[in-house]
C-alpha cells in the first residue's frame, strides 16, 4: 500500500512539473495562436480582439493557474483551433476522445504482433543449434532494426498498397464506420511499427536465454532429472523474460506516445498527428492535455511493468 | 496477490477495448457518384466570415455564396443577387435578390438574411468587422437598407471600384452566426455533412441549387492527406481523385501511369525574394538592383517549377491582363553577373557581403527556390545562406515583426487588382518590406479614388513601374499549380483564384 501511495505522489508531481514546463515552452517559442489563426491577414484590431476573446491578455502565471484549476475540476477546455460547428470550438475531450482509440488500437495491435512473433522467434533462435538459422536470423534482425520505421512504412505502403493492392494507401476507415475495415487498415501501420521491435525483442530474448543457460540452476535442474523441455520453459525462459518485460514496457511507452511518424506516413488521425499540428498551431489547451496524457501513459506502463515483475518473479514482492 | 493483479491487468485491457470499440456500425457507403479531393491543411473555421486561410476558403466556396461570386474567368457573376447597380458616385449599391434561392435548411433567402449577413461581416452588428475590406472604418459598409422583399440597398463610406469583390462574402441565415451549435448553412451547390479535425470535411449535393442541373456529384469528400509525400501514393492507390498541389517530380511520376491527368494552371501566388528596405545593406537601392540582376529566374522556373510558372517583374498577377504591365525585361529574366558586380562595387561592396535568407520550412517550393538563389548570389560575390524557420515564427518575427533581411515566400492574392499593390504603401500594416516612397503613396491614393477603370489601370501600371525602378523587392514568379485529376472524373474548372469548384465535376463511365 505504501508502495502504491508513493507511486501516486510521484505521478502527480511529475504531471505538474511537465505541464508547467510545457506552458513555459509555449511562452518562449515565437508566435502564438492568434498569429497562427489570422496568418498574413492579421490586422492589429482583429489580433487584439481575438487575444481578448481567448483570454491571452492575462499575465502568464494567472493563465497557467486558471488552466490548472479548470483541469483539476475536470474541465479540459476547448481547442483554440478546431471548430465543432459554426459558433463553437471543439472541446478538448471530444477532440482527443476521437483520436485516442486510433492510437491505442494501433499500439495494441503492434504489441500483439511483437509479443506473438518475437517470443517464439527468440526461443527458437536460442534453442537452435543450426549455424545457418543463427546467421540468417542474425542478418535479418540486424537489417530490420536498422530500417527507420517511416521508411519501412513507405516501403509497406508501396508493396502492399500499390503493388499487391491489399489496402488503399491513405484510405483510413474510421472505427465508427466499420470496425473490421478499421483493424484491416491499422494492420499495416502496426506492421511497420512492429517489425523493428520484433527484431530487437527476439535478439534480446535470445541473448538473455543464452546467458541463463550457463547459470548454475540450469545444471541443478538437469541434475535432478528435469527434461530439456522443462528446463527450457519452466526455468530458463522464466528468468530470461525478466529483462524482456522491462524492454517491452519501454516499447509500449514508445509506441503509445510516439507513433507520430507512422501516423503521418499512413494518414492516421491519431494523437501523434494531433500533437504535431497542435504545436504548429500553438493550440495550447490541446498540447497540454496530450503531453499530460503521454506522461501519464509512460509512468503507468512502468508501474505495470513493476507489477508484472512480481507476477513473474515472486521473490521481488517477498523482499 | 497474484490473482488480484491479473484482475487489474484484465480490467486495463478491457478498458482499452471498450474505449476503442465504440463502433456503432452506422457506416454508409459513399456510392460511385462521389469524389474525394485531397487537401493539404486542416480548415481554420467553419464560419465563412471568420475563415482566413486560403485552404479553407477553397472548400467553403462550395457551401457558401455571396451576393456575387467569381467565375472561372475571374469575373464576378450574380449569385444570391441576380443583378446589381452601383450609383454614379460609387457610394450606393443596389442588389436585386434572385428569385427562390434556398438555404440548405430549405428556407428561401430573404432580404433580412442579406442584411444580417452584411452587417455581421462589416461590423455594423457588434463593432468588429469580420471581413476587413467591408469594415465601416475602412470605407466599407455604413448602412444596409431593405427597400422591398427583393431589393437591398447598401451604402458605403468611400467610393472604391474594387469594393464589389468583397460582396462575395457569404450570405447566411439571419441569426445563425449567434446560434448555439449551428452547423454551417449556406446557399452553395453542396451542403455541409460533417467535419472531423485532421480527417476532412464531407459535403453532399444541394438538390435545390439555383443553377439548373448543378451539381452533378452526390457527395464530395475533402480529405486531408497524410503529408505531401504520401499524397502521390494516395492518388496511385485510388484513395483520392483530385489533388491540386503536386510537385514537379510527383507530376512526372504520375504521368507515367495512365490513371490521372496532370494539368498545369497559373496559381494566384506571387513568389518573391522579399528584401527588407530598412536594413543594411539592402537599404541601398544599388545593392537591391545588384540582387535583381544576379537572379536567373529562368533557371529557378526550370529547376523548381518544372517550367510551369510565369515570371514576373513587379507586383501584379499576369492573369489580370487589364492591369498588368510586363516589366520582366528591366532586369532581365536571366542573370547579368557583370552588371551586378559593377553595381555592388559602386555601392561600396566590391567583395560582396553576407546575406541570410529566412524561409518558412514547411514550403518545400520556397526552400528549393532558396537553394537555387543562394548559388546565383554566390556567383556575384554575395555570400548568401538559408535559415529555415517554422511557419509561426515566420509570421511572428518576419511578417509581423519585420525582423529579417531577406526572405522567400509567396503572397496569395485575391481577385482585387490592387491587392498586391496596397501592401507597398508606406503606412500599410502589410508593408513588411518597409518600402517607402512618397510618389508611390501619392499615386496609390489617386488610384484608389479613380472611378474610371482605365484611369485606375493607368495608375496601377505606374505603381508597378515605381516598384521596379526602386528595386523594391525581387519578384520571381507566379508558380504554376499542378493538379492531378482521376480519369474517372471530368468537368473540373480552373479558377484564377484559389477555389475547388466541385459543382461542375462529373463521373465519366
Amino acid at each position: 500500500m505504501r508502495y502504491l501511495g508513493k507511486k501516486i505522489i510521484t505521478l502527480i508531481m511529475t504531471l505538474f512539473l511537465v505541464s508547467a514546463a510545457a506552458f513555459l515552452a509555449f511562452q518562449i517559442i515565437p508566435g502564438d495562436v492568434v498569429t497562427s489563426i489570422l496568418g498574413t491577414e492579421a490586422t492589429p484590431e482583429r489580433e487584439e480582439q481575438l487575444r481578448e476573446e481567448l483570454g491571452l491578455n492575462d499575465p502568464p502565471v494567472v493563465r497557467y493557474f486558471h488552466w490548472a484549476a479548470d483541469v483539476l475540476r475536470g474541465d479540459l477546455g476547448v481547442s483554440y483551433r478546431y471548430s465543432k460547428n459554426m459558433n463553437e470550438m471543439m472541446p478538448v475531450t471530444e477532440l482527443i476522445g476521437d483520436k485516442l482509440p486510433v492510437t491505442l488500437w494501433l499500439a495494441a495491435l503492434s504489441l500483439v504482433l511483437i509479443v506473438v512473433v518475437s517470443i517464439p522467434l527468440g526461443v527458437l533462435w536460442a534453442k537452435s543449434s543450426s549455424r545457418f538459422l543463427d546467421v540468417s536470423l542474425g542478418v535479418a534482425t540486424q537489417t530490420a532494426m536498422a530500417i527507420p520505421s517511416f521508411f519501412l512504412g513507405i516501403l509497406i505502403t508501396y508493396l502492399f498498397g500499390i503493388v499487391f493492392r491489399l489496402f488503399a494507401p491513405g484510405g483510413y476507415v474510421s472505427y465508427k464506420q466499420s470496425f473490421t475495415g478499421f483493424i484491416g487498415y491499422l494492420l499495416f501501420p502496426a506492421l511497420s511499427i512492429a517489425i523493428p521491435k520484433i527484431a530487437m525483442t527476439a535478439r534480446f530474448l535470445r541473448n538473455s536465454m543464452l546467458t541463463e543457460f550457463g547459470a548454475d540452476y540450469v545444471r541443478t535442474a538437469y541434475g535432478k532429472g528435469c527434461t530439456k523441455r522443462r528446463v527450457m520453459y519452466g526455468h530458463v525462459l522464466r528468468n530470461a523474460l525478466m529483462p524482456v518485460v522491462t524492454f517491452l514496457g519501454m516499447i509500449i511507452a514508445e509506441i503509445v506516445a510516439g507513433s507520430i511518424v507512422i501516423e503521418q506516413v499512413f494518414g492516421l488521425p491519431g494523437i501523434g498527428r494531433l500533437l504535431i499540428s497542435s504545436i504548429n498551431n500553438r493550440d495550447f489547451p490541446v498540447v497540454e492535455i496530450l503531453i499530460l496524457y503521454i506522461t501519464f501513459v509512460v509512468i503507468f506502463v512502468y508501474f505495470l511493468v513493476d507489477i508484472l515483475y512480481r507476477v513473474i518473479d515472486p521473490r521481488i514482492s517477498e523482499k | 496477490m497474484k490473482k488480484k493483479l491479473c484482475g487489474l491487468l484484465f480490467t486495463a485491457l478491457l478498458t482499452m477495448a471498450v474505449l476503442g470499440g465504440c463502433a456503432d456500425g452506422t457506416g454508409e457507403s459513399s456510392g460511385d457518384n462521389s469524389s474525394v479531393v485531397g487537401i493539404q491543411q486542416d480548415i481554420d473555421s467553419l464560419d465563412p466570415h471568420l475563415a482566413t486561410a486560403a485552404g479553407t476558403k477553397e472548400i467553403l466556396f462550395n457551401i457558401f455564396e455571396g451576393l456575387v461570386k467569381s467565375d472561372e474567368n475571374g469575373n464576378l457573376i450574380g449569385a444570391v443577387a441576380s443583378d446589381y447597380t452601383i450609383s454614379e458616385d460609387g457610394l450606393v449599391y443596389t442588389f436585386t435578390l434572385r428569385e427562390n434561392v434556398k438555404f440548405h435548411n430549405g428556407n428561401v433567402v430573404t432580404a433580412e438574411d442579406v442584411k444580417y449577413s452584411l452587417e455581421r461581416a462589416s461590423g455594423l452588428l457588434d463593432g468588429t468587422a469580420l471581413i476587413s475590406t467591408l469594415g465601416t472604418d475602412k470605407g466599407g459598409i455604413t448602412s444596409v437598407d431593405i427597400l422591398d422583399e427583393k431589393t437591398v440597398q447598401v451604402t458605403v463610406g468611400s467610393a472604391n471600384t474594387e469594393l464589389i469583390y468583397s460582396f462575395v462574402a457569404a450570405i447566411i441565415p439571419a441569426g445563425s452566426g449567434e446560434e448555439e451549435g449551428a452547423d454551417p448553412v449556406g446557399t452553395g451547390p453542396f451542403s455541409f455533412v460533417s467535419y472531423t479535425p485532421q480527417v476532412g470535411i464531407v459535403v453532399k449535393k444541394n438538390p435545390d441549387y439555383w443553377q439548373e442541373g448543378l451539381p452533378y456529384l452526390d457527395e464530395v469528400n475533402f480529405k486531408i492527406v497524410g503529408s505531401a509525400e504520401t499524397a502521390l501514393m494516395e492518388l496511385q492507390g485510388g484513395t483520392i481523385d483530385i489533388y491540386p498541389y503536386l510537385t514537379d517530380s510527383q507530376a512526372q511520376a504520375l504521368k507515367s501511369g495512365n490513371t490521372h491527368q496532370v494539368i498545369a494552371s497559373p496559381s494566384n501566388v506571387v513568389q518573391a525574394l522579399f528584401l527588407n528596405n530598412a536594413v543594411e545593406p539592402l537599404d541601398n537601392v544599388l545593392v537591391r538592383q545588384a540582387i535583381l540582376y544576379a537572379l536567373d529566374k529562368d533557371q529557378i522556373n526550370d529547376f523548381v517549377g518544372g517550367g510551369t510558372g510565369s515570371l514576373i517583374g513587379s507586383a501584379m498577377l499576369p492573369t489580370l491582363a487589364d492591369y498588368y504591365k510586363d516589366l520582366n525585361n528591366v532586369y532581365g529574366t536571366g542573370a547579368n553577373v557583370e552588371k551586378a558586380k559593377e553595381l555592388l562595387t559602386e555601392a561600396g561592396y566590391p567583395n560582396g557581403f553576407d546575406l541570410v535568407i529566412d524561409i518558412p520550412s514547411n514550403y518545400e517550393f520556397h526552400m528549393q527556390t532558396g537553394e537555387v538563389i543562394v548559388e546565383q548570389l554566390k556567383a556575384v560575390g554575395i555570400n548568401a545562406s538559408i535559415n529555415a524557420v517554422e511557419w509561426n515564427t515566420w509570421l511572428n518575427d518576419i511578417y509581423n515583426g519585420r525582423q529579417y533581411t531577406a526572405t522567400i515566400s509567396g503572397v496569395t492574392c485575391d481577385q482585387t487588382p490592387g491587392y498586391m499593390l496596397n501592401r507597398f504603401e508606406t503606412t500599410s500594416s502589410k508593408n513588411f518590406i518597409n518600402y517607402s516612397n512618397a510618389e508611390y503613396d501619392e499615386v496609390y491614393r489617386k488610384a484608389q479614388a479613380a472611378l474610371d477603370l482605365n484611369e485606375k489601370a493607368g495608375y496601377y501600371k505606374q505603381l508597378q513601374q515605381l516598384l521596379v525602378d526602386d528595386a523594391a523587392t525581387a519578384f520571381i514568379m507566379v508558380p504554376g499549380n499542378m493538379t492531378a485529376i482521376s480519369n474517372r472524373l471530368a468537368g473540373y474548372k480552373f479558377y484564377p483564384i484559389y477555389v475547388q469548384d466541385m459543382s461542375t465535376v462529373y463521373v465519366v463511365e
